[in-house]
């Protein structure tokens, strides 16, 4: 499943975004309210239509901040190209009837909107990267019973100890807590957390707040498993992954897989609920992990040096 | 400490290597005082097992002394001093499987779990030595070994039974032991017994230990088919006798009542034609394993038997005889060996006397000499039937 757009929260701190919002409004209001003055200004007249059309114009610039500000989505960025093509076209039959008067400051104005058609062009492709909410499900059972499982899935803080792209968790009031992860390429992703629904031994949600580098949300559901088998824990996430396809694949390459990241998570809980501790090999010593997998520390002991690393 | 290491096709080296630390809480240190070299690593030496590492220590057939243990063992549990022989299965004795007893199923003890899942569907548990596929766990044919969750993983011996009565509770006693118990051996039965290696030499102990009224074995090796001999089991010899046309003769036509498949990916079969094709298919990798005992011991079992196999296979095979197999009722029973399970009551079998596990050792040799003791074993040279190490 992909989507055209780009977080709304992501946008929203996008100075470009907000600077052409501004720049809108800066243009849109004396527009609608001097319409002849602004018409004159730029050497085209004061002639009923072209009154007219300014205000028209300005009613659309008003629009595109009021979006661009409030509600940001690329759709506006978009809007705003479309505009600034019709104002060229405008300016373009100006200039072709132009009568002689105010020449230089329909031809500047023609060159300034030509520069802002390319700076919208620009916003609108470059904020309309196409990104990909991605679902992600996985399940395992565990020998436990629910109320065990939910009891240590609930201890936020200890989730790092078996989602390893986690770097911290830190709980910070009674539903928020603030998230600290690893990304690709080296880099680091932070967002907070509330807990949106919390039934003890049946069921946790929650979502990212605004604001965060990646919208994410997710549940775990814990059922008792049929025969006295222990618990079912079926985890789903939601992730609004940047970059879209080519993001992923990029991803994939660099060994974090979402779904294989999600399936190892789950493997080292299960250890953690069972037997209370990762397991470790000589050639896995960070335990369980699909980047890892391959190349391998040889199945032998590790140096001093190398113990240490693993064991930090 | 010294450790016998991979490092490539067909080349195993001594070398010096840091000595082991404990890395999980449950962890033991053991000093070893006797390891064996097994079938199965052969066909890591081969290198028909995919995921070795130049490096990797060798062996999963191995016993010794606690000499240290981690934080997290239960007062009681495993001592320093105590004298223990360790099952190569890995199993964390808390998951399903663990508590079904399916101990080399175990869902936690692989590290690697999502390759072996990859190939078998599921995951299997971690071994010691036996590639990253099996979790990537340092070896026992060394000085030194790490035994992970060793409450668990260690059988105390505390009787004064020799190393080399108890060294193959660790693998291969075992293993031939579920070998039989699978048959759900009657009085009467006739259980053949493809392959007289150590493991095969084993399930026809077991199986007469069970009640099997005669004992069959098959294998190309003289040397192998007299040791059977001695103990009194029937012999044939595949390079020289078609095996169906020999068993049936020796059952009135029926077939054997139970047959043991002891060989596995391996195989050699005296039909040239047909061994070259499973080379062939092996060789474009379209087929990994070559099964001709497994075919056999099929077309050859009596209908309504039990095909029970502890040959290893690692992959896909070809000319599954699917169609004997569901026309004549046969059960095909099968699983690498759930050594814990076995270990106990085993352990009592030796000291009663009723199996005697030194019977099959036909090579003696300081670790040092490990590749030495891997080129009798893998060429057959010198009669070599099981070869132990001393560290
Ligand atoms: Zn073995
Ligand atoms: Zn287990």
């Amino acid at each position: 499943m992909t989507t055209d757009t780009r977080s709304t929260s992501s946008l929203r701190h996008d100075p470009l975004v907000r600077g052409l919002g501004w720049a809108s409004a800066a243009l849109g209001v004396p527009q609608v309210v001097a319409p002849a003055g602004f018409a004159r200004a730029l050497g085209v007249g004061d002639a009923p239509r072209h009154r007219t059309a300014t205000t028209a114009v300005g009613v659309r610039e008003l629009a595109a901040a009021a979006g661009l500000l409030g509600r940001p989505h690329p759709v506006w960025l978009w809007g705003r190209v479309g505009g600034d093509l019709m104002d060229l076209t405008m300016l373009g039959r100006a200039l072709k009837n132009h009568d002689g008067r105010g020449l230089g400051r329909t031809v500047a104005a023609t060159a300034a909107v030509t520069a802002i058609t390319a700076t919208d062009v620009y916003a609108a492709v470059t904020r309309t990267r196409r990104s990909s909410p991605m679902e992600l499900t996985a399940a395992t059972t565990v020998t436990r019973s629910p109320d065990e499982v939910y009891t240590l899935w609930k201890d936020l803080e200890r989730l790092p100890e078996f989602m390893v792209h986690l770097d911290e968790v830190r709980v910070t009031g009674p539903r928020t807590s603030h998230w600290r992860a690893g990304a690709p390429f080296g880099r680091t992703v932070e967002w907070d957390a509330e807990i949106t629904q919390d039934v003890p031994g049946q069921l946790i949600a929650w979502r990212s707040v605004d604001g965060a580098d990646i919208d994410n949300s997710g549940e775990v559901r814990f059922v008792p498993a049929p025969g006295g088998r222990g618990t079912e824990i079926h985890v789903s996430l939601r992730y609004d992954l940047p970059g879209g396809p080519l993001g992923q694949a990029a991803a994939r390459y660099f060994g974090e897989e979402p779904h294989q990241q999600l399936d190892d998570d789950l493997r080292r809980f299960k250890q953690i609920a069972e037997i209370g501790e990762v397991v470790r090999s000589e050639g896995a010593p960070g335990g369980k992990r699909a980047r890892g997998e391959f190349p391998q520390h040889p199945a032998r002991p590790l140096t001093e040096d190398e113990l240490k690393e693993a064991l930090s | 400490m010294k450790a016998n290491c991979w490092t490539g096709r067909n080349s195993v080296e001594v070398q010096d290597v840091p000595d082991p630390s404990i890395l999980n809480s449950r962890d033991a240190i053991v000093k070893i005082t006797s390891t064996a070299i097994c079938g199965s690593d052969l066909h890591l030496v081969d290198g028909y097992v995919p995921t070795m590492e130049k490096g990797d220590i060798l062996g999963h057939e191995f016993m010794g002394e606690v000499v240290e243990v981690g934080s997290g063992i239960s007062d009681g549990k495993v001592r320093v001093g105590d004298r223990v022989v360790v099952p190569f299965p890995i199993a964390c004795g808390a998951c399903a499987s663990c508590r079904a007893e399916l101990y080399s199923c175990c869902e936690n003890s692989n590290p690697n779990a999502g390759i072996s899942e990859k190939m078998f569907g599921h995951p299997t548990c971690g071994i010691y030595g036996y590639s990253h596929l099996t979790g990537g766990f340092a070896g026992g044919q060394a000085e030194y070994a790490r035994v992970v969750l060793a409450d668990t993983n260690a059988l105390k011996i505390e009787s004064d039974l020799s190393d080399e009565q108890v060294l193959f509770l660790s693998d291969i006693l075992p293993t031939g032991f579920m070998g039989a118990d699978m048959c759900d051996i009657e009085e009467g039965d006739v259980v053949a017994v493809w392959g007289a290696g150590p493991v095969g030499q084993f399930a026809m102990d077991s199986a007469r230990v069970l009640g099997a009224e005669k004992v069959i074995a098959i294998d190309k090796e003289t040397y192998r088919l007299d040791m059977a001999a001695a103990q009194g089991y029937t012999t044939i010899n595949f390079e020289d006798t078609d095996v169906r046309s020999a068993l049936l003769e020796l059952t009135g036509g029926r077939g054997p009542d139970k047959c043991i498949d002891a060989v596995g990916m391996e195989a050699t079969h005296g039909a040239s034609h047909i061994h070259l094709y499973d080379r062939a298919k092996q060789a474009v990798r379209s087929e990994t394993d070559r099964p001709h005992a497994l075919r056999q011991a099929i077309m050859s079992c009596r209908s309504g038997g039990v095909v029970s196999v502890i040959g290893v296979y690692g992959g896909m095979i070809d000319k599954f005889p699917a169609g004997a197999w569901m026309n004549r009722s046969l059960t095909l029973r099968t699983g690498q060996c759930h050594v814990q399970r076995y270990m106990q009551p085993l352990l009592a079998m030796i000291e009663q006397g009723k199996i005697d596990p030194t019977r099959i050792i036909t090579h003696r040799l300081p670790l040092t000499e490990a590749p030495t003791g891997y080129d009798l074993f893998k060429n057959k040279k010198d009669n070599c039937e099981k070869v132990v190490l001393k560290p």
